[in-house]
């Protein structure tokens, strides 16, 4: 079964192939300048930020225009930024000017398959791996595509309609091809608990001791300390719902207008947290050195040092959540996984 | 990887693999399935798909298709635990009447009787008739025979959907197919039909004279096709009904004649070899032929000793039946029969039931009629008797 771990993991099986391409520049003469900003771009790219990013490929590719690297790497952060039909004309190009190199069919397959065009995905994945037979990564996604075709195929064989959640679930995991690279890769981990544990992973379990909240300075007034007090109780009854493994209740502390990651929805969000909770046999949730600062009465965001730990997987990530009292009650808005 | 992935359908395949008698020549819907279960069993996997592909884009709604393409898309990404490796969340029973259809349509495929193998039913066939159905139940097959001059030739042979609880029908709305020899009563075009019957609907004579005299009741058991959402229907599906794809009910319907094409259900057909057949034929036709002469010459007890002690028609039983003959008879000085166009169809499921429908031309002094005319012959004591006799 497809996880999202496993589907940034190709993502970055074509940001690799981009790797690759940068230590072949030599053999396309490229310039020292030009292969900084490039780099640079890589590292903002990973940084989550997207827009510096393409500002430094921009200027790599004005001084030449034709860089494979350059332009693979403005293919990705334009995938990453939602604009599929641009990515898919570099890709493309890309595929044409070096019809040997596997990742830009990749890259390509990963957005048709977001588009839910999954006979060109598997086209393009097929392709891929004719020219470079051993490319591990296009193998994993041809496979999913593959799971997919044949979703639809049982699908229309069973005359299952859009409603069904089998059918639904195979859907939305194909789907975060292309929604994960929205999702920085500290948030996934963290707010998504799978099968790999990440190497700075702690070996000890998070000891849930809460400590007393770090006010933040520009909130000094009590109403505001007790409005604080507010949200941080309402925080920890989350963590507390999420490592009983109450589902019910755990979503419970999310707003009707909650902000789901991606493009899901709502009923496919609930139902991926409904599984990830349920996977695991043991959930413990930490919250350390939270920060409550209060945006007027109705809205506050927190900002705290979250500890994951489960039978499967130990994280530790900062996560920020963005909160509205509605009806007397604190409820999250918006979940970020960072800073 | 091709070498274990497709292990069970392979296994299913090879399981049906009874007889070896089956052509490429891939023509029907069901034929193109079956050659991509050929190809699955040569492990040419890209060679099913290619075939299963094609047959969508020529059938859009083979539901089944659909499936056998599901499996050859997932075995490449992961293996298969079995034929139509769905998740076991959907509905398994959607599933199950699948593989019931693949099931059945494969073993039909490769277990075609030989031509030295006889429907035991159709033992005679009038000039008139030119084809005869008999339905196997067990293996939701309809086979068509063509009168070879009075003997059955098959020449095509469909899947059929019979009903949902089965065979052997005895009270209305138990959706079960009736068991017994019939005929086709009418032609119901499509444009008088609703959708759900598809290319068109030939209603056939259940309740007949035997269902009747049983106390088996109900009405409406039709041969028809499916609604245009569909290319067939699960083997067990209908209320009662056989049902056809639309295609094989077109071609089919092209054979039939109103009043005249037998429809023969059986549970599972009995198969005889021809000699068989024509022993059985000839002894039935000798105890035919002596039931006219005696009728003939005027000697009422030898003409009733050919009527079974249990003999009924309608509400007329024998003694009844002596009674209105003797005192008929005595008027007659002459009396002169003439049997034409004679049909003669064993009843599956019944210990020597023959249904024998003819022309009856019957002259005598002071009266003479033409009419067709049923009986029902059976053995007792190794001789035939006739237990029931109407118009027809």
């Amino acid at each position: 079964m497809l996880n999202r771990n496993a589907s940034r993991r190709r993502l970055y099986g074509g940001l690799r192939g981009g790797v690759i391409l940068l230590c072949a520049c030599a053999f396309f003469g490229a310039a020292a300048a030009r292969a900084d900003d490039v780099e640079d771009a890589q590292k903002l790219m990973k940084a989550g930020q997207s827009q510096q990013a393409l500002e430094r490929v921009n200027r790599a590719l004005a001084a030449n225009p034709k860089d494979p690297q350059a332009r693979f790497l403005k293919g990705v952060i334009l995938t990453e930024q939602g604009k599929p039909s641009e990515a898919i004309e570099i890709f493309t190009k890309l595929t044409q000017d070096y019809p040997t190199l596997p990742e830009p069919y990749n890259n390509l397959a990963v957005i048709y398959a977001g588009q839910g065009q999954y006979e060109k995905a598997r086209t393009a994945l097929e392709q891929s791996i004719r020219t470079h037979p051993t490319y591990a990564t296009a193998y994993e996604n041809l496979g999913d595509v593959y799971a997919k075709l044949a979703s639809q195929a049982y699908g229309k064989a069973l005359q299952l309609d859009a409603s069904n959640t089998a059918a639904q679930n195979k859907l939305s995991l194909v789907r975060e091809l292309v929604r994960e690279p929205g999702v920085k890769p500290t948030a996934v981990a963290a707010a998504a608990p799978a099968k790999e544990t990440p190497k700075d992973a702690p070996k000890e379990a998070p000891k849930d001791t809460p400590k007393p909240p770090v006010v933040a300075q520009k909130a000094p007034e009590k109403p505001a300390a007790d409005s604080q007090a507010e949200v941080l109780k309402a925080v920890r009854g989350w963590a507390q719902a999420w490592a009983k493994k109450d589902a019910d209740a755990y979503l419970g502390y999310y707003a009707k207008d909650f902000k789901t990651p991606g493009s899901g929805g709502r009923a496919d969000w609930e139902k991926s947290r409904r599984e990830r909770i349920a996977a695991p046999k043991s959930i413990a949730v930490g919250i350390d050195s939270p920060k409550v600062t209060m945006r007027g009465a109705e809205q506050a965001t927190i900002s705290f040092r979250q500890t994951y730990k489960s039978d499967k997987l130990k994280s530790q990530s900062r996560k920020t959540l963005e909160l509205v009292k509605t009806d007397g009650h604190w409820q999250i808005r918006e979940e970020k996984a960072g800073k | 990887m091709t070498g274990r992935v497709f292990r069970q359908v392979k296994r299913l395949a090879l399981l049906l693999l009874a007889f070896a008698s089956f052509a490429v020549a891939a023509a029907t819907p069901e034929d193109r399935l079956s050659a991509v279960f050929e190809a699955v069993e040569a492990n040419q996997l890209d060679v099913a798909l290619k075939r299963v592909d094609a047959l969508i884009a020529d059938y859009p709604n083979f539901r089944l298709a659909y499936l056998v393409r599901g499996d050859l898309l997932l075995a490449r990404a992961r293996p298969l635990e079995t034929f139509g490796n769905v998740l076991k969340t959907v509905p398994q029973e959607r599933v199950e009447d699948l593989r019931a259809e693949a099931l059945q349509r494969l073993r039909a495929q490769r277990q075609r009787p030989g031509d030295d193998r006889l429907p035991r039913y159709v033992l005679q066939l009038n000039p008139d008739q030119k084809h005869a159905l008999v339905v196997d139940a067990r293996r939701s097959r309809l086979y068509v025979y063509a009168n070879a001059g009075g003997k059955p030739k098959l020449i095509a042979d469909y899947y059929v959907t019979l009903g949902k609880n089965g065979i052997d029908k005895t009270r209305e709305g138990d959706q079960k197919t009736p068991i017994g020899v019939y005929h086709v009563t009418a032609n119901l075009p499509r444009k008088k039909l609703t959708d759900f019957y598809g290319a068109g609907a030939f209603p056939i004579s259940y309740p007949n004279e035997w269902d009747r005299r049983q106390g088996r009741n109900g009405h409406g058991i039709w041969l028809h096709g499916v609604p245009s959402n569909v290319y067939s229907r699960a083997p067990r599906a209908s209320d009662g009904c056989i049902v056809l794809a639309n295609p094989d009910l077109e071609s089919l319907g092209q054979r039939l004649q109103i009043g005249l094409t037998p429809v023969i259900i059986a549970d599972e057909i009995e198969w005889v070899d021809e000699a068989t057949l024509d022993a059985e034929r000839a002894s039935l036709a000798a105890e035919i032929e002596q039931w006219r002469t005696d009728w003939q010459s005027r000697d009422t007890e030898r003409y009733l000793a050919h009527y079974s002690p249990r003999f009924a028609a309608g509400s007329q039983r024998l003694a009844a039946w002596a009674t209105h003959k003797r005192k008929v008879n005595a008027g007659k000085s002459w009396i002169k029969v003439g049997l034409g166009r004679v049909t003669m169809l064993r009843y599956p499921h019944e210990r020597d039931v023959v249904v024998v429908t003819f022309d009856q031309d019957y002259r005598s002094n002071g009266l003479s009629n033409v009419m067709k005319k049923r009986q029902y012959w059976t053995k007792e004591n190794g001789r035939w008797k006739i237990l029931y006799e109407a118009a027809a």
